[in-house]
């Protein structure tokens, strides 16, 4: 579908993708979280018991969802086609920097949009972040940064976390008891959407995603690079989408969608100066991973080996994340998150650096 | 001809290199990329600039071949 290529196709996709993150909260996700890859990452690594944060723990529908519903469009598109070996490593330490990020803002750039949709002006500080560290990454793009090439791999390196994920969607529904599940009442990872319901979302997001090639930290990048508008035109829809639905949801229901402030927002902290550190390094290592977490969940559904070891490493780095004590809460930022949030940057100064001024030999 | 190989690699990395080579004027220039969001990216901007863009597959790879429109 040539559709899909143009500008509005991703806007379609947009406007149903904010209208799908909208109706997710209705039907049971946390406030203002219909989506968020970082947050549903983290729950998903609880739930298989690798951190013990007991109010986060669930193994989410929606990213199993985006993951077979990319990989099953790549296929039916003939589309699929297992790659890696650009520096995996390099990949899994900037994918566990992007969680370190997320973590302290709580939400990746997915729900940053949703945040901002549903009226939580922190998210405004968290943008700032966001664009500014999009901006140092475009520096280092501009300056040369490559982590090298990628080259053809076996089918089943591609199929692997395709695979996984029917074996977590497995999980999820047997329930054997070494999995995780936050208690009723006990914290956002209770709170959630019939399991057909998000893993039917998920599906739905993968494929518009692996179609139009949407990216959260790709429109500004492609806007400052190219003046090209296209992805970033995705990132608007969403958020008007999910904006209107959010309202007309407030207007049509008795529950509260959409609440305009600072203070007192769903799953959200004040402190912006940490809010926009958060998601700077988000943004700038995002920029060198070449795409925001959904993105990189959507390149793993295409057979991209070296987009699943940056997904592997936002696992690892969420269950660090809690184990360490680094995740903010809704009171704010922890001391050793801060801690975490520097050192996560001058990494990714390190990597960016490294990758653009070497010697070719 | 100008070519441009910029195979095994990912956006936005391939059309950085388009526009690099895009700097020298000329009025015809090859570029390999071997993914779809590559060629639709390097396609777009090519357009962009003002050139006709053809693409051919060969297993997997897409050789674009700009022409100034």
């Amino acid at each position: 579908m040539k559709v899909f290529n143009g500008k509005m196709g991703i806007i379609i996709a947009g406007i149903i993708i904010g209208i799908i993150a909208s109706l997710l909260v209705f039907f049971g996700n946390p406030a203002n979280m219909g989506f968020c890859i970082a947050c549903f990452v983290r729950d998903t690594a609880g739930g298989l018991g690798l951190h013990s944060a007991a109010a986060v723990q669930y193994i989410r529908p929606e990213i199993i969802g985006i993951i077979l519903g990319s990989f099953l469009i790549a296929v039916g598109k003939k589309e699929f086609s297992p790659k890696g070996g650009s520096a995996p490593l390099t990949r899994f330490v900037l994918g566990f920097c992007v969680m370190i990020g997320c973590l302290m803002f709580l939400g990746c750039p997915f729900r940053m949009i949703i945040r901002l949709a549903g009226g939580d002006l922190n998210a405004v500080l968290g943008f700032v972040g966001f664009a500014l560290g999009i901006l140092t990454g475009v520096f280092f793009l501009k300056k040369g940064y490559s982590l090298k090439r990628t080259y053809k791999q076996p089918v089943l390196e591609g199929t692997i976390v395709p695979a996984a994920s029917v074996v977590l969607l497995a999980l999820l529904c047997l329930a054997p008891s070494f999995i995780h599940f936050t208690e009723e009442g006990g914290g956002p990872g209770a709170k959630h959407a019939a399991v057909l319901i998000s893993l039917a979302a998920g599906l739905i997001v993968g494929v518009l995603a692996q179609r139009t090639r949407l990216c959260m930290a790709g429109g500004l990048r492609d806007i400052v690079l190219f003046r090209d508008g296209r992805l970033l035109s995705g990132f608007i829809a969403i958020f008007v989408s999910c904006l209107v639905c959010n309202l007309i949801l407030t207007a049509a229901t008795s529950g509260t969608y959409f609440t305009l402030g600072f203070t007192g927002q769903p799953i959200a902290h004040t402190d912006g100066l940490w809010n926009l550190l958060g998601m700077y390094t988000t943004g700038f290592a995002a920029i060198l991973l070449g795409g925001c977490p959904l993105r990189q969940l959507v390149l793993t559904g295409e057979g991209n080996s070296d987009s699943a070891s940056a997904v592997l490493g936002l696992l690892v780095g969420a269950a660090f994340c809690h184990n360490f004590g680094l995740a903010s809460s809704a009171d704010g930022p922890t001391v050793n998150g801060r801690i975490a949030v520097i050192l996560a940057i001058v990494v990714v100064f390190i990597i960016a650096g490294a990758n653009t001024f070497r010697k070719e030999k | 001809m100008i070519k441009v190989d910029a195979r095994g690699l990912s956006c936005p990395e391939p059309v950085i290199m388009t526009r690099q080579a895009l700097l020298s004027g000329d009025d015809a220039y090859e570029v390999l990329v071997d993914n779809h969001a590559s060629r639709e990216n390097c396609t777009r901007y090519a357009e962009s600039q003002g050139y006709k863009v053809s693409v051919s597959e060969n297993g997997g790879e897409y050789t674009l071949a700009l022409t100034k429109a």
